[in-house]
């Protein structure tokens, strides 16, 4: 093993990214964060807090919600990534992305990535979900403008039980 | 961020070594709390060792004596897991309603235990305080809400972990690796209050990390049931103002067995032995929960702004007292 000092190492990473392989060198103090906007251009995932506090950078790893701006892009060596520019197909906006624009989910729409992304995991597990359960999965996510009541109408009608 | 080296060692062997070798490096889980404090220049690493080629860390495995949980499991894994459920309810309940989802599917157990104060003078990057090597406490004289209100000496802060209160009721014991040497010791003796070092909250070496947890397995005659309850301002991604773990063995109405630990009150977890003791050998029939519950804290010596948390605990653990006996 060699974990000699160079001033700022960097390393080669693996990521599959909206179903895209990608073979990247990275800084190793970057985080996933940094690499899909800085490097891939993916610039849907927003950048808030940097704490992990405010969930606007929440994309799926390995198909679970995770905040991209606290984790290193090296710890997500070999995993899938699916930000909210892999959602549409072809131009066209999911049910889920639809249900946002028709419900005005989002005011600034800075925080609408993240509460996509997290709807998303919880629709996929749990097609019909409680308001508490709708709650409970967009705990993660702060919304500045509080559009929280059509955040949460949004979900409702995706879930096709409103 | 201040820049490092990344690297995944493939045995716990390998992981001491390193942590030998390299004087100034440090073990990362999640990263969830690791990342803010180098995002903040709180630390300085210049190799992080990441320890998720180890698989034997990421195991949660069960014995007919016990209940081992590796120091990479998440916690998301810890609420959901059907043992945990079972047996060690509070457990389960604290993982579960801790941080946000999204930290809970990255945030291990290990880091949950070894993740440092969330002081806001400790955490400015701009402030040197005694916990960080300077000279003053900047609490003393400042916000002093959400400081500790016993067993607090030159630094005030509580131990943020809601899995270390959780653990605390069920003889948990952590499995330390060392430089050719793995040991265990009882949770209790794992945090460290300021007076015994006001630099870290536990007593690993800087050549040391966790392995594992262990619980204790108990026949189905002799399983505690046991509750957590965490009051905080906002429903989510935030900390204790003060929790409460309590767990109970009742047989023939009287209580057998009885362990009380609080968080948000103390700089480590805090067991209320004096609470215990009432408890043990009582009837729940007409037991006096209030006169129990006022036994809390023993000495609290709260600071102008959060004398609100001894009455916080006292009607929260008469809360988790209640409800478990009313579950009987
Ligand atoms: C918004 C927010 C809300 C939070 N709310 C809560 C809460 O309500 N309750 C709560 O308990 N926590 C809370 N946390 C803290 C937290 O980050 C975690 O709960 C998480 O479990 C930490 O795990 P990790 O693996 O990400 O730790 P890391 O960030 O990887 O590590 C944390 C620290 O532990 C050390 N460490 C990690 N693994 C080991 C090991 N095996 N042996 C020795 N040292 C180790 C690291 O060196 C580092 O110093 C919150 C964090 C955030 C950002
Ligand atoms: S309470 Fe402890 S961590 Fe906070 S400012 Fe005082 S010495 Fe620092
Ligand atoms: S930018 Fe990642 S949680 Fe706020
Ligand atoms: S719509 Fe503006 S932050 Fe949510």
């Amino acid at each position: 093993m060699n974990t000699s000092l160079s001033e700022y190492p960097s390393s080669s990473v693996n990521l599959i990214v909206n179903e895209q392989a990608h073979q990247l060198s990275v800084r190793d103090h970057w985080t996933l964060l940094d690499v899909l906007r800085d490097v891939l251009e993916l610039t849907g995932s927003k950048r808030g807090c940097d704490r992990g506090e405010c969930g606007s950078c929440t994309v799926l790893l390995d198909g679970v919600p995770v905040y991209s701006c606290q984790i290193l892009a090296l710890q997500s060596q070999g995993k899938t990534v699916i930000t909210i520019e892999g959602l549409s197909q072809n131009g066209v906006m999911t049910a889920l992305q639809q249900a946002f624009l028709d419900n005005d989910g989002g005011q600034c729409g800075y925080c609408t990535p993240g509460f996509v992304i997290s709807s998303l995991a919880l629709l996929r597990d749990n097609p019909n979900p409680t308001d508490k359960e709708i709650c409970d999965a967009l705990s993660g996510n702060i919304c500045r403008c509080n559009a929280y009541g059509r955040i949460i109408e949004s979900v409702r009608s995706a879930s096709g039980r409103n | 961020m201040s820049t490092f080296r990344y690297y995944e060692p493939e045995s716990v062997a390998e992981v001491v070594s390193a942590l030998k070798d390299n004087v100034n490096s440090s073990v990362i889980g999640g990263g969830s709390d690791l990342l803010s404090e180098i995002k903040n220049g709180t630390t300085k690493p210049n190799v992080l060792l990441g320890l998720s080629r180890i698989d034997d860390l990421k195991r949660i495995t069960a014995t007919d004596t016990e209940v081992r949980i590796g120091s990479m499991v998440t916690i998301n894994a810890v609420s959901s897991d059907p043992v945990i459920k079972r047996d060690y309810g509070a457990l389960s309940e604290a993982s579960a309603g801790l941080a946000t989802p999204q930290i809970r599917n990255v945030g291990t157990l290990g880091g949950n235990l070894n993740q440092r104060p969330r002081c806001w003078y400790y955490r400015n990057p701009l402030i040197d305080c005694l916990k960080k090597g300077g000279t003053k406490c900047y609490a003393l004289g400042g916000h002093t809400k959400y400081l500790c209100v016993t067993e607090g000496e030159r630094c005030y802060i509580v131990h943020p972990s809601d899995t270390a209160v959780a653990l605390s009721l069920f003889s948990a014991e952590i499995e330390i690796a060392s430089a050719g040497d793995i040991r265990r010791i009882p949770i209790g003796s794992f945090f460290v209050s300021p007076s015994e070092n006001i630099l870290r909250e536990t007593i690993l070496g800087p050549d040391e990390f966790v392995t594992a947890v262990y619980l204790p397995s108990h026949a189905p005659e002799s399983r505690h049931m046991s509750k957590y309850i965490k009051a905080r301002e906002r429903q989510s991604g935030d900390f204790a103002l003060v929790s409460v773990g309590i767990s109970l063995k009742v047989s023939s109405g009287t209580i057998q067995a009885c362990n009380i630990c609080f968080g948000g009150i103390a700089p480590t977890p805090y067991r209320s032995i004096q609470m215990e003791k009432y408890l043990v050998n009582r009837s729940v029939e007409n037991l006096d929960v209030s006169y129990a519950a006022g036994l809390a804290i023993s000495d609290p010596k709260p600071f102008p702004d959060n004398e609100y948390k001894v009455t916080l605990a006292t009607n929260l653990v008469k809360k988790a007292l209640s409800d478990l006996i009313c579950d009987l």
